[in-house]
Parts: structure tokens; sequence; C-alpha cells
């Protein structure tokens, strides 16, 4: 019999007794907010876990951003990001393709992407390997990743919102705050391995 | 019969192995710092949400359901990793799990791993076994490097180096950081902001040139495929990420049916564990995803190792199979009076604390003297249920197993059904009799069993359960006062106690 057979023959003699059905009278979301205050709630919880968080409209986007990645030699950019964004940005633009190595991805100083959507309950962003995001790595190996999240339409209440909007089969990373240990007599250390900032750029879209 | 091997060594009874660890001041004020602060930013984190007993109602029913059809949704999860380009193995034992993992990566060519922390592979003794066949296996989550650069086990299962402070583990850094890798700066000192950046160097390195990544993972989804790693440092993201080859090893029992499911425990598992919202980083990766891996993002082979090792053992008693639940927060270490001074490592196993009482003797069976003396290392006072998010009685398991440990009785081992004899009388009541002086010898212990105790008063049984049952047949068990003596004499006395 084979090990998978096995296994199957005794959760099929040991599983016994009753089937509960799972009560879904959880809440779907932790209160009522206007559009507006769901951002505020996301900037405050972004705030909390460290990451700076920035607001502007779209003729303030490129100012902005170049002043945030002012402090790179170059910057990594996923294909789909609107060119208008780094109009007024500075740094060499490096383009993450398949055959650029983790190594030559190290000698990034910064990362700029969109996001698919972002969780105000928990201050989370949420990348799915979108055309504007890039893949998994490009947000990983730089120490400063850069992230804009269009307001409020890409701002979700909380953690079932979330999920009902995204794709599981497409690679997911769900983002609240910089890297972070508390290893060492429980002191917060911000990095180890991820980017050690995050700048959050909240762009409301008139 | 012991059967399931848990890659440990022999370890000594509870009480032994405690009576050492409470002398350890260094440790017990290391973990009361580390108990006391977590606890309390937990009870705050919990206390935001005001649907949490729904919650912990859902995450329990969720995975009843999903154990009780747990061969359904184990068929379903890998006909969905399948598809997505992914290859599913199972395990039935250790053993078993190890030489897969040995073969896959021996296959690569590869001679090192990198690995984020798992429990399963912890249990498994993966890294052991990988170094007998030649395999060096890093570990590059903080806490987990310090303790494989100390040639140590981790004490705690969110923070397994607590029981080291930051001038010990300077020293280790210094001495041991050389010999794996890049060494540590001569000058480093003890801020933990320094030592971070030198761990921070030390792994990078071997994270960019690293092939395989090894990793366990917190959920599976059986209708999607997807697999869930939760963590806080990005050493996760690493391992799942920069390999070519990625191997999972999970415990049979992580699967949950829907993707929806995740919205129970993305809520739960933050808070409880890390007392935070959300968990800095969250990985969910299908197979090898849509284009399965052509496009680079991830690694271009995924295996799925599914483990048994005692969980379908586990599932055969209907009492002992809650532990199953289990979703590692380890908010039960943090709440409770006999882990808080005797430590990770008086366990014996990978599973510390009152989950780890319950878990490691139904996995390996309670025949060495460890196994039958951890189901007596509690004070039953009920803080762990009350705050279990998926709400396992852990003093119910606890009882049960007492009673199988004196009473001997039928149980499943290696999927056969035994019976197996009582322990030898003198040694439980020997076992009993230890853990309760272990407590009865240090005042504060007891106090805080006792205030717990009469907090859960509510939670109070009528009957006791186990031996004591033929006892209550005829008695009503006395009330548990709502103020312990000792709380009465304090504040009568007005004493500032603590
Ligand atoms: S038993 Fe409950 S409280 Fe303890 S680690 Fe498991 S899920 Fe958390």
């Amino acid at each position: 019999m084979s090990s998978k057979d096995r296994i199957l023959s005794r959760i099929r003699r040991a599983a016994s007794g009753p089937d509960p059905e799972v009560p879904r009278d959880y809440l779907r979301v932790h209160g009522s907010r206007t559009p507006a205050e769901r951002v505020d709630l996301l900037a405050a919880h972004l705030t909390e876990y460290r990451a700076t968080v920035h607001r502007t409209d779209e003729d303030g986007l490129p100012m902005l951003l170049a002043w945030l990645l002012s402090r790179h030699e170059s910057v990594l950019v996923p294909p789909g990001l609107p060119p208008y964004w780094l109009s007024a940005a500075d740094p060499t633009r490096i383009h993450d393709r398949a055959a650029s190595t983790p190594a030559g991805l190290d000698r990034v100083g910064g990362v700029i992407t969109g996001c698919a959507l972002a969780v105000a309950e928990t201050g989370t962003i949420v990348l799915d390997g979108g055309p504007d995001q890039g893949r998994r790595r490009i947000t990983l190996i730089p120490d400063h990743h850069v992230c804009v999240v269009r307001v409020p339409g890409q701002v979700v209440d909380s953690v079932p919102q979330a999920l009902e909007r995204l794709d599981p089969t497409r690679p997911l990373t769900w983002i609240s705050g910089p890297s972070a240990t508390s290893d060492i007599e429980l002191d917060r250390v911000e990095g180890v391995h991820g980017p050690r900032v995050l700048d959050v750029v909240l762009l409301d879209a008139q | 019969m012991t059967g399931t091997d848990l890659g440990m060594p022999a370890f000594p009874p509870f009480p032994e192995a405690a009576r050492e660890a409470v002398g350890n001041e260094v440790l017990r004020a290391n973990l009361r710092h580390a108990t006391h602060t977590i606890r309390d930013k937990r009870a705050r984190a919990v206390a935001e949400l005001d649907d949490w007993d729904r919650l912990r109602a859902a995450g329990k029913a969720v995975k009843d359901h999903t154990l009780r059809h747990l061969d359904r949704y184990l068929l379903e999860l890998e006909a969905a990793v399948t598809a997505a380009g992914g290859t599913v193995h199972w395990a039935v034992d250790a053993e078993e799990a190890n030489r897969i993992v040995t073969g896959l990566v021996l296959a690569t060519g590869e001679r090192e791993v990198v690995k984020v922390k798992s429990m399963a592979t912890q249990e498994i003794g993966l890294n052991e076994a990988l170094e007998a066949a030649g395999i060096a296996a890093y570990e590059t989550d903080l806490a987990e490097l310090i303790v494989q650069l100390g040639h140590d086990r981790p004490s705690h299962i969110l923070v397994p180096a607590i029981h080291r402070n930051r001038g010990e583990i300077r020293d280790l850094f210094r001495t041991e950081m050389g010999r794996w890798g890049r060494p540590a700066p001569e000058d480093l000192g003890d801020d933990p902001r320094e030592l971070a950046e030198a761990a921070r160097l030390h792994l990078r390195e071997k994270f960019l040139r690293a092939r395989v990544g090894v990793s366990g993972a917190n959920f599976m989804v059986a209708e999607t495929g997807t697999m869930v790693v939760l963590e806080s440092e990005g050493n996760g993201r690493m391992c799942l990420t920069l390999p070519e080859t990625l191997i999972s090893v999970v415990g049979i029992e992580k699967v949950v049916p829907t993707f929806r499911d995740l919205e129970i425990f993305l809520q739960t598992l933050p808070r409880s564990s890390t007392a935070e919202r959300m968990n800095p980083y969250t990985t969910m990766w299908t197979g090898l995803g849509p284009s399965k891996g052509a496009d680079g993002d991830g690694p271009t082979a995924f295996h799925l190792v599914l483990l048994d090792n005692g969980r379908t053992d586990t599932l055969a008693d209907p009492t002992g199979r809650q532990a199953l639940r289990c979703i590692r927060c380890s908010a039960c270490l943090n709440v409770c009076p006999v882990y808080e001074r005797a430590g990770g490592h008086a366990y014996g196993s990978v599973y510390p604390g009152p989950i780890g009482a319950v878990l490691s003797p139904q996995l390996r069976g309670t025949a060495a003297p460890i196994d039958a003396t951890l189901p007596y290392a509690s004070t039953l006072c009920g803080a762990c249920y009350e705050v279990c998010p998926v709400a396992i009685d852990i003093p119910e398991i606890l009882v049960h197993l007492r009673e199988r440990v004196v009473q001997g009785g039928p149980v499943t081992r290696e999927g056969v059904r035994v019976r197996i004899r009582p322990a030898h009388g003198h040694t439980a009541e020997r076992a009993a009799m230890r853990a309760a002086r272990l407590l009865l010898d240090r005042p504060g212990a007891l106090r805080a069993g006792e205030r717990l105790l009469s907090r859960a008063r509510r939670l109070r049984p009528r009957r006791l359960p186990g031996p004591g049952r033929a006892w209550t047949d005829t008695r009503a068990l006395p009330d548990v006062p709502a103020e312990s003596f000792r709380d009465w004499w304090a504040r009568e006395r007005k004493s500032p106690q603590k």
C-alpha cells in the first residue's frame, strides 16, 4: 500500500462524530466608514507599523516620487508602471527581467510599485504581481519600497472584503509595515531581510 | 511502543527538566518579560474586534469540519496543487518525510538549503537528516539563526530564542558566524539594531546564492491549492521566492476547505500570536502560478510533502483530536503559569507549553517518561483554553491524557487500535507529586494558578473527568472561591503585594 493510501485509510477509520456547520455570523466589516474615513484609518494603521504615509494627487505625484527616490542612483521599475509617475525622477530605471539575478537586484537601492488593494482595518497593502507591481522578488531585495495606493478605489475596509477581491491563483504578498523582528529581548527592530523603509503614497483620484 | 519519531533525543521527565529550569534566573526573567508583554498586547488586539467570539467559533468549526472530512480535502488539495504545476508527496512518518526531502534536494545537485522557520521540519528532525546526507540547512529566521548558531533548541513557538539575552547573542554571533559564512563584524556590540544588521548581512549572502528553499506553511487551501505563510522578517519571502526549487513540509491538519476560510484565520492568528492587527508579511502562492513558473516569478519546481507522523492517530481519539485544530499562535504559552517558570525546553519537544503538553504525548505516545509526565505539566487553571483562538479545551485533553497514563486503555498507534497498560502506578504518581511540588515550592506560581482559576470559575465542570469521576458521582465539587486565600489575606492586610 502506498503511503498516500495508508494515510487516507487511517483517516477514514479515525474520522468520526459530528460534522459542524461553520457559523458565518462574524462581521464582514468592523464599524461603518465613509470612503474618506476608510483612507484615514489605513493611513493611521500604516503609520503605526512605522511605514511613512504621504498623500498627493495626480499632479503632485511625479514630484513626490522624485523626492522619495532621490537618494538612490537606480530604482527598480515593474513593466506596467504608468510612465508619468516617474516623469520627474532622476534615478536610472532598472527593469526586472527574468534573467536578472538576485545578486543583481541587490545592487539596486529602491523599488516603486502600485498595488492590488489595501486593507484599512489592518493597515495592509496587497501585491498580486500585476503589471504595475512586477515579480515578488523586486519588492523584497531592495532596502526601500515605495508603494502607490489609489484612494479611495483600491482601499477596502476589512480582511474578508480583501479576500473576496483577490485571485488566489496569482502570487499574493500582504505587507503590513516594513520588515520587522522582535527576536532580541522583544525589542522591535526594522529590517533583517525585507525592505527596512516602506513609503506608502495615497494617490487621490481626482 | 512509541512508533512516532519526533527527531528529539531522550529527554528527562518534565518535573526534572522543569526543576532545573526554574533555578535559572536569567531564563525566568526573560520568560516573564516576554510572556507578560505579549499577553497584555494581545488582550488589546483582541478587544478591537467585537466579533472575536464568533471568529473563534467559526475557526473551531472550520477545523472540526475539515478534520471530519480530511481525506476528501487532502485529495482536493493534491489535485489543485498538481494542476498548478506542483508535485505532492505523502509521508507516513518522520523518516519517510526526511527521506523524501533529502532525495529531492540531492536530485537538484545542491548541498545547501535555506529554511524558513517551520515547526513541522523541526518535529521530524529534518536538519539532522539533511546533515547526515551531507546537506547544510540554514535557518534564516533571526531567532532560529541564534538557536542554530548556539547548537541549541527553540524554547518558544514565536520567539524561539527568548532564553537568550543580547549579550549572549553578541557572543554567539562573534564566535560562530564565521564558521557558517560571512563573519560578524569584529567590533559587534549588543544593541539589537547592530545584531540584526549583522544577521542581515550574514543571511543575505546565503539567500542570494541559494537554489533550494525549505518551508512549512500555516494554511493550505484545498479548493485552490494555495499555500499560506505568515511571518515578520521577510526571510520567509526570501526562501519562498528566490530559490529555484521550493519544498514545503506541512502537517496534514493544516488544510482548510476554501480560500474564503482564510478570512477567519488571517484575523485571529496575528492578533493571538504577535498581538498585531496583521503580521508584516504574508505570502500566498499556488503551485507555480498560472503560467507555471514561466514568468520567473518564484521557484520553477514546487514540492509539497504532506506529513502524518502521528496525526491520524491523534485524529482517532475523539477527545484528543481537538489538538489538531491548533494554528500555532503561541497564545497559550504566554498565559501559562507553568510555562512561564519552566521555559520551553522542559517540555522536551518542539511544541512547548500547554499545546505541547497535549500534542507531544499524542504524536509520540505516552511510553517515554517525558511524555507520561507532560499531562501533569499544568495547574489546569484554564487560561490556555480561554485565549485559544480555535477554542481547544487543553485542560480537558490534559485530564484525558492523565487518565490514559494512569489507567491505560485503548489508543491508536500507527493506525492500529491497541490497548496500553497503565504506567507503573508509582511512576505516574511520582510524576504528579513532583509536578505539584514544583508549584507548591514556588508561591508565585501557585498564586498565579489560583487567580486564574477563580477568574475561570464559571467554566468549572460540575463533575471531575477521568479518575476523579467516581468520586464526583456522589459528591458535588467544592466551589472554587471567588478569591484565593492568598489574595484575601493580602487585601485584608492591605499589603501592596503583587
Ligand atoms: S493551542 Fe490554541 S492558543 Fe495554543 S498555540 Fe495552538 S491555537 Fe494557539
